[in-house]
C-alpha cells in the first residue's frame, strides 16, 4: 500500500520519542531538578542499552574535557603566583617545531654578561593562528609547555588579546596536575627515577 | 546495461606488470619515451608532442583506463616544469609517466580527450604552475580567481605574508619580538594584479568567464526556448559548503551546469611546502575536516612509502581501527544530509550526530581533538590509546552501532517520497565512471567493484575478511545504499581489527619535528570513506618537501556532476550532488 513506508520511518521517529522519556523514568528524572548531565547517568543513557536520546545543556552544564583534549598551549610555572619559575628553558624547540609558527620566544641575557640565560624572557602565542595541533607540547624536552582544557578564549577584541604573553600563558604546576592526572604521575614518576639513579652512581 | 558494463570492468585481465608496460612503450616510441633515470623516481618521461600519441595507445592496447592524478612539478633548477601523471590499469601500482616542458614556454598537450577525468586536474595545474594545457576545452583558472597574478605553486611566486622559503622562521627565536603579519602587510596593501588586469571591472570580466562555456551550450541545443542561467549556491545550504554551480536551464530542466570552485581555497599545498614534513600532518586534518584520521593516514603512509618507514604492528592495527571507525562518521553524516537535501529536515541527521558523538568521544580520548585529530604520526600514531578505550570502543561497535545502523536504514529506506527521488536520478554507467575518474561510492555505486583495500593493499587491510559493497544501477538511491553496506562491512573489519590487536610500542624511532628523507618521489592513495585520496610527494632531501600534491577525492568526484544533471530538474541537482558527498575543504584546498 503506497504510503506504508513512510508510516514505517515515522513510527522510528514516535519511538525514538517515547523511549527518550522512558529512559528518563528508568534513569531517574533528572531534569526536575533543572540538572540533566551527572557523570553517572551520561555512561547509562550513552550505552548499547538506552533507547533513547540524551543532550547535555551547555552552557549551563559542561561536559569535562578528556584528559588529552587539547586547545591552547599554557606554560607551566613551579612556586607561587607572585614568584614564578617557569619550567621553560627558552630552547626553541616549540617555536621551531610549531606548523603556523605562532610561538615567539625572547631569550633572557644575563644583565652583567650578556650570556644568554637558560629561561625566557618573553614568550608569546598568537592564539589566532595557533591551530590546537599539540605540537609544542609533544617535542618539549622539559615538559614546560602543555596544551590547555580552558576552550572558551571569546573575546571582544581580536588583536592585542588574542597574543598570549607569559603572564597570561603561565599556569601553576598544580593546575597541570589538575587536568592530566596520569601524565603529570608518570613524568614524576620519571623524575624520581632519575634523581634515584644518579643518587645511587654518587652513593 | 550496467551488467555487461561492469563484467567488461572487471574481468579485463590486466596481463601486463607496470614493467612490462614501460618496456612496450619504449620499443613502440623510440626517441619518444624514455625511462626517467633520476635517483628515487619512477615511470617514463614522453616528449610532449607525441603525448596525445602514447596515451591513446596506452589506453587502447594496454587497457589502463583510469587516469588517477594529474598534477605538476616546478623544477626551478633546471628550468623546466614537469607535467606528472598517474594511472592504472586495475590491479596492481601505478603507471606513472611524465612530460617535461621548457618553463618559458609550458605547453603540454591536453588529455581530457582521452582520459575525461584530467578536465579539473589540468585546469588546477594550469592555474596553480601555470603549464598551459593545448586542447582543453575550457581552459581557465579554478581555485583561484581570474583577477589573480602569477601562479602560486611556482617556486619564485610569493604569498602577501612572505617571511621565509622554509620553516622554521628565524624570527621565532632566540628574539622573537613578536609582531602581527597584518600590521606589517595591511590590508589593500596585500595584493596584487596582472599588468593587463583591471580591478574595477574584475566582475565582468569574472562573470563572462563563468558563463561563456554555459552561454555556448544554450545556444546549441536544439530547444528554441529561451534558456536562462542562474546560480547555485555559493552560499546555499544545499551545496554543503561553498560550492557554486552555475547552471543553464530551460524551464526547471538543467541544459548544462558548471561547478565553480575555490571559496575556501588557501593554496594548502604553497603552505606544505613551506613546512618540514611531520608539520604537514596537522593540516592535512583540515583537507576533509570530516573524516581527518584517514586524511592523517593517507599522508602517512604517503611519507612511509618515501622513507622507507615502518610503524609498529599495534599502530597499523590503531590506524586501521580509526580509518574505519572514520568511514562510518562519514557515511552516517552522507546518508544523512542526502536526506536533508530531499527535505527529511535534519531528524535524520540528528539521529546521526547521536551516534557520531560518540565515536567523536573516542577520537577526543585517544587523539585530544574531536575533529581535527592529528592522530596518525609518519611511523605510527601519536600515543597508545588510554585505557578503557577499548572497552568504550567495544561496546560501541558490537552492540550500539549495528542495532543503529538497522534502524537508521528503517527509518527512510521504504519511504515513497525517498525513492521516488532516488531511483533512476543521476545515473552514471560503470564506463563513464571509470572515465572520469569517480571513485569509491560513487564508482562502487555504478556496478565497478574497485576497492583500493583490496586492489592495492595498503597498512594491514589484507589480513582482514570483508566484502567490497557494490550495486549495479548507478543511480542516486544505488550511491545511498551502498554506503550501508560499507557500513556494515567497516564493522566487520573493526570486531577482526579488535580482536586481533597486539600489545606493543605505537612508534617507530624517536619523535622530532623533521625527519630525513631521502630525495625522490612517491604517489600513495588509499581508499579515504569518500573515493581515492591521493598524496604526492617529490622530496629534493631537505626536510621540507620540494612538491606536495592532493589528489582530492571531492574535486574529482565532482568532474561527472555536469554529465549526471543533464536533463534533470534543479531539484535534482542538490540530490545529486549530495549522493556524490563532498567536502570543501578538500575540493578547494
Amino acid at each position: 500500500m503506497y504510503g506504508m513506508g513512510v508510516l514505517k520511518g515515522l513510527s522510528v521517529t514516535l519511538k525514538h520519542f517515547v523511549n527518550t522519556y522512558l529512559d528518563d523514568f528508568k534513569y531517574g528524572f533528572l531534569w526536575i531538578g533543572n540538572k540533566r548531565y551527572t557523570t553517572e547517568v551520561l555512561p547509562k543513557r550513552q550505552s548499547a542499552e538506552a533507547r533513547g536520546i540524551f543532550t547535555v545543556q551547555y552552557p549551563e552544564e559542561v561536559l569535562k574535557p578528556q584528559e588529552r583534549f587539547r586547545f591552547v598551549p599554557f606554560l607551566v610555572y613551579e612556586g607561587s603566583d607572585e614568584n614564578r619559575e617557569y619550567r621553560c628553558t627558552a630552547c626553541g624547540i616549540c617555536s621551531k617545531a610549531c606548523p603556523p609558527q605562532c610561538i615567539w620566544i625572547v631569550r633572557a641575557n644575563d644583565p652583567e654578561t650578556g650570556r644568554p640565560l637558560r629561561k625566557p624572557a618573553e614568550f608569546y602565542v598568537d592564539i589566532d593562528i595557533c591551530m590546537n595541533c599539540g605540537s609544542c607540547a609533544e617535542f618539549c624536552p622539559f615538559d614546560a609547555i602543555k596544551m590547555d582544557h580552558d576552550f572558551e578564549l571569546a573575546d571582544y577584541d581580536r588583536t592585542l588579546s588574542h597574543i598570549h604573553d607569559i603572564q597570561r600563558l603561565g599556569k601553576p604546576v598544580e593546575y597541570y596536575a589538575r587536568i592530566r592526572p596520569s601524565y603529570h604521575a608518570s613524568e614524576q614518576a620519571e623524575i624520581l627515577a632519575k634523581a634515584d639513579k644518579s643518587a645511587r652512581a654518587k652513593g | 546495461m550496467s551488467e555487461t558494463s561492469q563484467t567488461q570492468a572487471t574481468q579485463e585481465p590486466s596481463v601486463l606488470t607496470v614493467q612490462d608496460a614501460y618496456g612496450v612503450l619504449l620499443e613502440r616510441f623510440p626517441g619518444q619515451v624514455r625511462m626517467d633515470e633520476r635517483q628515487g623516481y619512477e615511470g617514463v618521461l614522453i616528449e610532449a608532442d607525441s603525448l596525445l600519441d602514447v596515451a591513446s595507445f596506452m589506453r587502447d592496447q594496454l587497457g589502463i583506463r583510469y587516469l588517477s592524478s594529474v598534477t605538476g612539478v616546478d623544477n626551478l633548477p633546471n628550468g623546466q616544469l614537469e607535467s606528472v601523471y598517474h594511472a592504472f590499469a586495475g590491479l596492481g601500482p601505478a603507471l606513472v609517466f611524465k612530460v617535461q616542458v621548457d618553463r618559458d614556454r609550458p605547453e603540454v598537450p591536453s588529455l581530457v580527450s582521452v582520459w575525461p577525468s584530467a578536465d579539473f586536474q589540468e585546469r588546477e595545474s594550469y592555474d596553480l604552475l601555470g603549464i598551459r594545457y593545448i586542447g582543453h576545452p575550457n581552459l581557465q583558472r579554478i581555485l583561484t580567481w581570474e583577477g589573480f597574478h602569477g601562479h602560486p605553486l611556482r617556486k619564485d611566486w610569493h604569498e602577501p605574508y612572505y617571511e621565509e622559503e622554509l620553516k622554521p622562521f628565524a624570527s621565532r627565536h632566540p628574539d622573537g619580538h613578536v609582531y602581527r603579519a597584518e600590521d606589517r602587510n595591511p590590508f589593500g596593501m596585500n595584493l596584487q594584479y596582472p599588468s593587463d588586469f583591471d580591478p574595477h571591472n574584475w566582475t565582468d570580466i569574472a562573470q563572462a568567464a563563468v558563463y561563456q562555456p554555459l552561454q555556448r551550450t544554450a545556444l546549441e541545443s536544439r530547444l528554441e526556448t529561451e534558456t536562462m542561467v542562474i546560480n547555485l549556491g555559493p552560499q546555499h545550504p544545499s551545496t554543503h559548503g561553498v560550492l557554486r554551480v552555475v547552471m543553464a536551464v530551460d524551464g526547471e530542466t538543467v541544459v548544462d551546469l558548471m561547478p565553480v570552485f575555490g571559496y575556501l581555497h588557501r593554496n594548502h599545498e604553497k603552505i606544505g611546502e613551506r613546512c618540514t614534513f611531520p608539520q604537514i600532518m596537522p593540516y592535512t586534518d583540515r583537507l576533509d575536516y570530516i573524516c581527518s584520521m584517514s586524511t592523517n593516514l593517507a599522508y602517512a603512509l604517503a611519507v612511509e612509502k618515501l622513507t622507507g618507514i615502518r610503524p609498529p604492528e599495534r599502530a597499523e592495527y590503531i590506524r586501521v581501527i580509526m580509518a574505519e571507525l572514520t568511514r562510518i562518521v562519514n557515511h552516517l553524516l552522507a546518508i544523512g544530509f542526502l536526506w536533508n537535501d530531499v527535505g527529511a529536515f535534519f531528524t535524520p541527521v540528528v539521529y546521526a550526530f547521536n551516534e557520531r558523538e560518540l565515536i567523536l568521544d573516542l577520537f577526543e580520548m585517544a587523539a585530544g581533538s574531536r575533529m581535527m585529530c592529528n592522530y596518525v604520526r609518519v611511523g605510527g600514531v601519536f600515543e597508545d590509546l588510554p585505557d578503557g578505550w577499548m572497552e568504550k570502543a567495544r561496546r560501541l561497535v558490537y552492540d550500539r552501532l549495528p542495532r543503529f545502523v538497522d534502524e537508521y536504514e528503517r527509518l527512510v529506506v521504504q519511504n515513497e517520497i525517498w525513492r521516488a527521488r532516488a531511483i533512476g536520478v543521476g545515473v552514471l554507467p560503470a564506463e563513464r565512471a571509470i572515465a572520469v575518474g569517480a571513485t569509491g561510492p560513487l564508482l562502487r555505486g555504478s556496478g565497478v567493484p574497485y576497492d583500493i583495500r583490496r586492489v592495492e593493499p595498503y597498512s594491514i587491510y589484507d589480513r582482514f575478511d570483508f566484502d567490497v559493497a557494490v550495486r549495479f544501477n548507478g543511480d542516486v538511491y544505488d550511491r545511498f545504499m551502498i554506503r550501508f553496506d560499507e557500513m556494515r562491512q567497516s564493522l566487520r573489519i573493526l570486531r577482526q581489527a579488535m580482536e586481533q590487536i597486539p600489545d606493543g610500542p605505537v612508534q617507530t624511532g624517536k619523535k622530532n619535528y623533521t625527519i630525513k628523507v631521502p630525495p625522490g618521489e612517491a604517489y600513495h592513495r588509499i581508499e579515504a570513506p569518500k573515493g581515492e585520496l591521493g598524496f604526492y610527494l617529490v622530496s629534493d632531501g631537505r626536510p621540507n618537501p620540494w612538491r606536495y600534491h592532493v589528489r582530492s577525492t571531492s574535486l574529482i568526484n565532482l568532474t561527472s556532476l555536469a554529465e549526471m544533471c543533464r536533463g534533470h530538474k534543479i531539484a535534482d541537482v542538490v540530490v545529486i550532488l549530495g549522493s556524490i558527498d563532498i567536502t570543501l575543504g578538500e575540493v578547494d584546498r
